[in-house]
């Protein structure tokens, strides 16, 4: 079957990148420890006692992915910028949304999905039941792939820049503070027994809004980046 | 038609248009904010149930105004320069953001010294408190943004990029007070309906805000000179003017 040209272009460059993280399996699991390691801080500063943990383990958890995936974000674009790769993708003709959403969703899927199959694990640590499970990782789905793509506008913005991450993270977190309010309620509810179909519905729209009109702003932000 | 438009691009005639303009928006500014302050403090009459204390609205309530206004005007100064590169849009941009930053805190902590007396505590993660305070971080990250880049074009681009995603919280601030049931106050004014807000203490507050308004407009000006002087530091037109 021959696909669309902008079709393999992406497909090649999802291909690309995963291939290119199984020859450094290291830097793909970092961001995993690191969200293992903050959120065993978390009852090492406030008290061991599960029936207190419980109360703020979804928050902990999302915090704690929010953060992990903020590390990886700094290093999205920055070697296909540096060797010239991106651009040559500015200059291919395709969109070049389409490419860089190639890119977050690889990014996402070396970052994002190891944090959300391992939420549960972490949350049961902190005290999760196991009702919350589904909500958890729904929620933790729809908001770690939003978070790639706004991590992926402010990457393109501050590629190349001096202490790029601190500034990244400036930048992000703001806009990902409503993820981070409706996800944790999300759980907050699922654990109270109530249903959090609310949230999570609020959740899906602002996906789909940053699926929709993040590529936009990621080529718009990549080719001030990239001509100078 | 878009002569005037157009001519506003070019940094000698902003600059000497900029420099008439600004006493125009100092003096009435001076003028009708004394007017509302007497009025506010003075001649409106006591809130039935927040007695005297409620008078701190005519700075609390316009600075909110301003600071999601600024907002809105830095990112359409923002889009221009995007759209019809003109440095002039960009430094613009550039001039709003730390006069919106301080109507952004003036407004969070009058509402801080507001809600002490009145609500029992200094702070509270309601929903308007919560967006106005991500709208002060948006804010310190554009100009943390603008800050970090060496090349001044790549800096106004980027910066601009930013200012159109991050307006997406305006909306949320304003109507976070109707979509989620909180501690804060709802809209009393800017309804689609009369206002529920009693015409004496409205009069006062409506002078505020074109008070303040015709504020932004001479800081702007001031702003946007100094602006202008940065950035055509080595010109020739600077000689003469």
């Amino acid at each position: 079957m021959s696909l669309a040209p902008t079709w393999q272009a992406a497909r090649l460059v999802l291909q690309r990148d995963l291939t290119l993280a199984t020859r450094r399996w290291d830097e793909a699991a970092q961001p995993l420890i690191f969200y293992v390691v903050v959120t065993t801080l978390f009852p090492l500063a406030t008290t061991p006692d599960l029936s207190q943990l419980r109360v703020i383990s979804g928050g902990v958890v999302w915090v704690a992915a929010l953060l992990a995936s903020l590390l990886a974000l700094e290093s999205l674009f920055r070697s296909d910028v540096e060797d010239g790769t991106m651009e040559q993708w500015v200059l291919s003709g395709q969109p070049l949304g389409w490419l860089l959403l190639a890119k977050v969703l690889a990014h996402w899927i070396l970052t994002g999905l190891p944090l959300v199959l391992m939420a549960p694990v972490v949350g049961t640590a902190l005290g999760l039941p196991f009702s919350a499970w589904g909500t958890l990782m729904l929620s933790l789905l729809m908001g770690t792939g939003t978070l790639s793509i706004l991590g992926g506008i402010g990457a393109a913005l501050t590629v190349g820049v001096r202490r790029g991450s601190v500034l990244l993270s400036l930048l992000v977190l703001p806009l990902a503070m409503p993820l981070l309010i409706f996800g944790a309620r999300a759980v907050a509810m699922a654990m109270d027994g109530e249903s959090p179909s609310g949230p999570l519905q609020l959740l899906a729209a602002i996906f789909f809004l940053s699926l929709s009109l993040g590529p936009l702003a990621m080529s718009a932000a990549i080719r001030i980046s990239v001509e100078n | 038609m878009w002569t005037w438009f157009h001519k506003f691009g070019s940094p000698p005639h902003a600059y000497r248009l900029l420099g008439k303009l600004a006493p125009w928006f100092g003096w009435t500014s001076l003028a009708l904010i004394l007017l509302a302050t007497w009025w506010g403090l003075v001649k409106a009459p006591a809130d039935y149930q927040q007695g005297d204390g409620f008078r701190i609205l005519y700075v609390h309530a316009p600075s909110a105004w301003m600071s999601m206004f600024i907002y809105v005007v830095m990112a359409i100064a923002a889009a221009i320069g995007l759209i019809w590169r003109m440095k002039i849009a960009h430094a613009a941009s550039a001039a709003c953001a730390p006069v919106g930053a301080s109507f952004t805190l003036l407004a969070l902590v009058t509402g801080a010294i507001w809600g002490k007396p009145m609500w029992g505590t200094w702070w509270v993660w309601d929903a308007r408190l919560t967006s106005e305070l991500i709208l002060l971080f948006l804010y310190l990250g554009y100009m943390a943004l603008r800050s970090s880049f060496d090349d001044p074009q790549r800096a106004d681009r980027a910066a601009a990029v930013l200012a159109i995603v991050g307006v997406i919280n305006i909306p949320i601030i304003h109507y976070s007070v109707e979509w989620w049931t909180t501690l804060h106050q709802p809209a009393s004014v800017t309804k689609m309906s009369r206002p529920t807000i009693a015409l004496p203490m409205l009069i006062p507050l409506f002078l505020m805000i074109i008070g303040f308004q015709l504020y932004f407009g001479w800081v702007l000006c001031r702003r946007l000179r100094g602006e202008i002087l940065r950035r055509e530091r080595n010109a020739s037109w600077l000689k003469e003017a």
